[in-house]
């Protein structure tokens, strides 16, 4: 086995555990954060990378392995990185209009404090607008609050 | 030309998606995909109600750049965040206004805000002046709309002018939440 | 991992470190899938759920040197995308098509 060969193969081997380290820390953060809005942002982010570095991995290797170049990895990749913040987008806001319309289920231990914070921030960020009030500095003060 | 040929880039990303799917460059899967770039876009021209003009096509690159860039630095960052103690996660909602207008603008820069790692795009307030957007470490709200003015919006802005044909599908005056979103399911897919 | 195309030691020990890791995250997002304790929590798990999956096929893809999970991961990206979108839709307005 050539120089190139192991090269490649080390090349292969450090993108594959990027990869799959970031999809395992995405769902890590799943399960660890505390409130849906904080979970959000992991498997959203870090498990995008994740599978893009992945996909990497996997043209790197049957350009490598197969005669030709192989690149239509990238199409997965690129619908990943187009579709992930979209959905996302979409799941805040599922969330939000059903915290705003109090639909969801009573919520756990740890996010009491917290829901009530955020609910009297999107409801009160209408209101705010009305009065000339600065939403933000509504904003900013009912979260800490609502976590003591 | 216009009516031969409607939307130009829409017909080459067309034919490099097809391209990647077959995975193959021969000439027939170009001619085929040729075919097939050149008669959807065609065939779907009512659908696509916005047309951006790109003014600084260069300028839109660079900030492809800035964004792969900030992708993998921000995220070995969250993913510290991750693992760490919980207690240095200190979310927040952010109210950011918008200095963009357009469809197409306004998912992009919610799109990027997203991707990249510690804020999130969470909603458009019903008239699109402001973005809610949550951030993992809200601590200093100012400089978070800042730096995504800085490094997103302001390129954006000088990159992009959206020329509205028509009125969107859900224009700005039918459900207002909702009309922002009719420029995602134009992406290629 | 015996009759595989892919050569040396380090790349076979790296998929077996990967595909444990995956799998832990399946696990983890199932985790999250079962416990809830929101609709909006189930939701996202089941997308990162649908992202794990097409992790675990792209690694399988490399491990079975095969191109075909290439087409399976796609149709998982794609079903996983419009099904989130549509869970969404749903949970906003309680209805998807209008």
């Amino acid at each position: 086995m050539s120089i190139l060969n192991i090269l490649m193969e080390i090349l292969i081997a450090v993108l594959i555990l990027i990869g799959a380290g970031f999809t395992f820390l995405g769902s890590v953060g799943l399960v660890r954060l505390r409130d849906f809005y904080e979970r959000l942002h992991t498997p959203t982010k870090a498990t995008t990378l994740g599978v893009g570095s992945l996909l990497i991995a996997s043209a790197v290797f049957f350009s490598w392995q197969e005669p030709g170049w192989s690149f239509h990895e990238v199409l997965v990749a690129v619908f990943l990185f187009i579709t992930a913040p979209v959905s996302a987008h979409l799941m805040a806001k599922a969330a939000l209009h059903l915290r705003e319309h109090g639909e969801t289920s009573l919520p756990t231990e740890t996010t009491l404090a917290k829901h009530d914070g955020e609910a009297a921030i999107s409801l009160g960020a209408e209101q705010a607008r009305q009065n000339g009030l600065s939403a933000r500095a509504q904003g900013e003060g009912a979260i800490p609050e609502a976590r003591r | 030309m216009k009516q031969l040929l409607p939307h130009p880039i829409l017909t080459l990303m067309l034919l490099g998606l097809w391209l990647l799917l077959v995975n193959s460059v021969s000439p027939g899967q170009i001619l085929l995909g040729a075919v097939l770039a050149w008669s959807i876009p065609l065939y779907t021209a009512r659908f696509w109600t916005a047309q951006i003009k790109v003014r600084r096509p260069f300028l839109l690159l660079r900030l492809a750049g800035t964004i792969l860039y900030d992708i993998l630095v921000a995220n070995v960052a969250v993913a510290i965040l991750i693992v760490g103690p919980r207690e240095r996660i200190r979310p927040a909602f952010i109210r950011m206004p918008l200095r963009l207008q357009g469809n197409v603008g306004v998912s992009l820069l919610a799109n990027i805000i997203t991707l990249t790692p510690g804020t999130l795009s969470a909603s458009l307030s019903p008239d699109r002046s402001e973005l809610i957007i949550h951030a993992l470490q809200g601590d200093d709200p100012d400089a978070i709309i800042d730096d995504i003015r800085k490094r997103y919006e302001q390129p954006l802005l000088d990159a992009l002018e959206q020329l509205e044909l028509k009125r969107g599908v859900l224009g700005a005056d039918a459900e207002p939440p909702h009309g922002a979103e009719s420029a995602e399911p134009s992406k290629p897919q | 991992m015996a009759d595989t195309a892919s050569t040396g030691i380090i790349l076979n020990s790296a998929l077996a470190i990967a595909f444990l890791l995956v799998s832990i995250a399946l696990l983890l997002s199932l985790w999250r899938l079962i416990r809830g304790p929101e609709k909006p929590d189930r939701m996202l798990a089941l997308d990162t759920l649908y992202v794990n999956s097409v992790a675990l096929l792209v690694l399988l893809g490399i491990l079975l040197a095969s191109n075909l999970y290439f087409e399976a991961a796609l149709l998982i990206a794609l079903f996983g995308f419009v099904g989130t979108v549509a869970l969404a839709k749903f949970l906003t307005r309680g209805d998807i098509i209008e």
